[in-house]
């Protein structure tokens, strides 16, 4: 088969545009990496998340809130298509405050964002403790908590299942995936691509680099300087328990299989993924700070993983000037965003121009302008 | 299946598993006790529901973890007995409080 369009990065970026494309018809082919490379989608917490996002970027707080309004919809394709089940939960989120103090900082910060979007009904709230425990009937809350915020459209999926849903999905349309396809070099043919593989050579007319933290050196290749760097994310998991947490707080949550996961870390640690002690006592400590009962249940596992980090931390969506037909796209919350790449940011991709709406995540913002 | 080969004497204490006031002796772990019990089982899992008993009888397979004395699991096979000690057959998820 030749593809329409080639998207190299397998993770949960890449395989939502490529499951997107595959919905729209298009000829794609998804080149996954390699068990060796960074996965940051195969680490990941598992929130769909929205509070708490896109201060001094409004455009941010629209994409994620318009990703999270297409993800029921998008779950249940995936779901229908794939016979695989997403664990998506929307009951709302919590961020737990430890002292007064910040609680009225959460506060706070949550109101900026509210005014920064306007004056529309807002979708959080402040609870108090006693509203909190009305809400927790099955936990003992710790002496330090204050209260949390809730944020309504807050919720939380299986990150893993997503990740083989879509991939999956894009075979179900008539796509085509590689694992340890590692891209070499990038050439242009004409009005082509041809991709250098191990070995042998791709040819497409349009290609999407999501290739995670292995995208700058090939979005050099096609003239776009995208700026970035790992953030370590630490996370550790207990054994299964009876259900006890009805909805995800950030930094800890309960899956549907019971386990509960603690998190995350952000280490600067460069491109290492090792794990620390001094993580895991760390997160251990917050989290007995926040549910004392958690200090008797068994830990089974400690992991790491590098986040995707822009200079401002967030996404870069750009198609190149000097190669048109190349586009780009990085973020580090690829599970929030899977529906909107899947829908819109596909739709884009396929229509072969990203539209004014995309302009505040151009990597071109990270230039230094010239010195007068 | 399991039995004791001899009576522990002045060492007897007893010990409640499920309720059941059954005798066992110091110095021996709560896993031996399960095993000479009717009910060959100690747990069922969470994932499955199988019934599960003590297997390695060292501390690595984790087969054996029971609720003693309101802790959930618990490794059975490394928690000697202790006079009055309650041990509950584990069934499924643990809960929290547990």
């Amino acid at each position: 088969m030749r593809p329409d369009i080639v998207v190299i990065g397998g993770g949960t970026v890449g395989a939502a545009i490529a499951y997107g494309l595959a919905c729209k018809r298009q000829k794609v082919l998804l080149l996954d990496g390699d068990d060796g490379d960074f996965r940051a989608a195969r680490a990941n917490f598992g929130l769909v998340w929205l509070q708490g996002k896109g201060l001094g970027m409004p455009a941010y707080q629209a994409l994620t809130r318009d990703s999270i309004a297409l993800w029921r919809g998008f779950t249940e394709q995936l779901e229908a298509e794939t016979a695989l089940d997403l664990a998506y939960e929307q009951n709302g989120g919590l961020a737990f405050c430890l002292g007064e103090q910040a609680f009225e900082k959460r506060r706070l910060d949550l109101l900026r964002l509210h005014n920064q979007r306007g004056d529309d009904e807002p979708d959080w709230e402040m609870l108090d403790r006693s509203a909190l425990e009305r809400l927790l009937p099955k936990v003992t809350l710790g002496p330090d908590v204050a209260g949390a915020s809730f944020g309504r459209r807050d919720g939380h999926a299986n990150p893993l299942r997503l990740l083989a849903a879509l991939h999956a999905g894009v075979l179900h349309h008539g796509g085509a995936l590689r694992h340890r396809a590692r891209v070499q070099r990038i050439e242009r043919s004409g009005t082509d691509f041809k991709l250098v593989l191990d070995g042998e050579t791709l040819t497409a007319p349009r290609i999407v680099i999501a290739a995670g933290l292995g995208s700058p050196e090939l979005a050099r290749q096609v003239g776009l300087d995208v700026p970035l760097r790992p953030e370590r994310g630490q996370v550790l998991v207990t054994e299964r328990l009876e259900p006890f947490l009805p909805l995800p707080a950030s930094g800890l949550r309960q899956t549907s299989e019971g386990t509960v996961m603690i998190g995350a870390t952000k280490d600067h640690s460069g491109f290492d993924v090792s794990t620390t002690g001094e993580a895991a006592a760390r997160l251990s400590r917050k989290t007995v700070q926040i549910m004392p009962a958690l200090a008797k249940v068994g830990l089974v596992r400690q992991w790491a993983g590098l986040r995707i980090l822009t200079p401002d931390s967030y996404p870069i969506y750009a198609q190149s000037q000097s190669h048109p037909g190349a586009f780009v796209a990085l973020c580090h919350s690829g599970v929030t965003l899977a529906a909107f790449h899947a829908e819109d940011l596909a739709a884009a991709i396929a229509a072969g121009a990203l539209p004014e709406r995309f302009s505040p995540f151009h990597q071109s913002r990270f230039d230094v302008p010239q010195a007068a | 299946m399991f039995r004791k080969l001899h009576d522990p004497g002045p060492q007897a204490v007893t010990i409640f598993i499920d309720g059941r006031p059954v005798t066992a002796e110091l110095g021996e772990s709560v896993a031996a006790v399960l095993l000479r019990q009717q009910e060959g089982w100690s747990r069922t899992t969470p994932v499955s529901q199988s019934p599960r008993a003590p297997y390695c009888m060292m501390g690595v397979c984790f087969e054996c973890l029971v609720e003693i004395d309101g802790q959930g699991s618990v490794q059975s096979c490394l928690t000697p007995v202790a006079n009055g000690m309650h041990i509950a057959r584990q069934q499924g998820r643990r809960s929290l409080s547990a």
